[in-house]
């Protein structure tokens, strides 16, 4: 998966950073070393996790992982037992950028998601 | 109460002057101003306590934007709720209408309530789990049964609207 963003993509709140310097019409280009572990992190394997709360009902739970991560309803469901008889549900794995924006539409709903990084 | 679909919108008709109060209390249940528990609910941690940097761009980035759209929400189901003064008469049952829609933002504005006010009485899973519990005698009995009945109407819109997803 590439860590690249697609042009209609906002920006998460990472990249708002990672945004080059721009300054008198010149851009300072960051140190290869900065670069290579910026990337390496990006594309180490990140978490997208969703806790239970007592308060938000099943159905809106469900609904919500259809919406926000196209599942079909059955895999929405299973994670929604999961957070409801675990206390957690893992959402999604992949590169931290995506996480990111995950958590971010995940909070835009209310459900009580963090991402963490696996280990 | 009877609450069902007409066409393009969810009609809520025969609603009593109680619970008709109730609903116009929602955009006044979310403001958390005055309750620390139910600003750390809404605008909850994305991370542990460790990922400082990323906490703090969050909170420099995300929250805002996080902001503007509980607060549009708000400001949609008060503008529907507007309805609710129309009334002549002032103990009369009404009738609200609610476009489909809206019915995004009546959730989220809902379910704002719902957690805001959850976590301002502090209550436990056992009493969120107890629809049965005894009429009312104080401030906080009432904010559960806020919770609830604003949960009973998050059912209702929940079996209107589609997921957005081909079901499949």
């Amino acid at each position: 998966m590439s860590g690249q963003r697609r042009e209609d993509e906002a920006p998460s709140a990472s990249q708002l950073m990672e945004y080059p310097v721009i300054a008198q019409g010149t851009v300072e280009t960051p140190t290869v070393e900065k670069e290579e572990a910026t990337k390496g992190e990006i594309q180490a394997p990140w978490n997208v996790v969703v806790h239970n709360d007592p308060v938000n009902l099943m159905t809106y739970v469900t609904m919500v992982f259809q919406r926000v991560f196209g599942y079909p309803r059955e895999r929405a469901e299973k994670h929604m037992l999961e957070v409801h008889q675990k206390g957690r549900s893992i959402l999604w794995s992949g590169v931290r950028e995506r996480a990111e924006l995950y958590v971010q539409q995940l909070h835009a709903y209310l459900l009580l998601a963090t991402i963490e990084k696996p280990g | 109460m009877e609450i069902c679909r007409q066409n393009e919108s969810l009609e809520i008709r025969e609603l009593d002057p109680f619970l008709a109060e109730l609903l116009r209390q929602i955009p006044d249940s979310v403001n958390t101003k005055n309750s620390p528990a139910a600003e750390e609910r809404l605008l909850s941690a994305p991370a542990e306590a460790k990922e400082t940097e990323f906490r703090s761009e969050w909170k420099l980035y995300v929250v805002p934007e996080l902001r503007r759209l509980f607060q549009s929400s708000t400001e949609t189901v008060r503008q529907d709720l507007e309805q609710l003064h129309c009334t002549k008469k002032p103990f009369a049952n009404c009738t609200l209408k609610i476009p489909l829609a809206h019915a995004d933002a009546w959730l989220n504005a809902l379910n704002q309530a719902r957690l805001a006010i959850a976590a301002s009485y502090n209550f436990t899973e056992h009493e969120l789990a107890d629809h049965f519990r005894s009429p009312f005698g104080n401030r906080r009995d009432l904010g559960l049964f806020q919770v609830n009945f604003y949960g009973f109407l998050q059912e209702f819109i929940l079996r209107e609207i589609p997921a957005c997803t081909d079901e499949g």
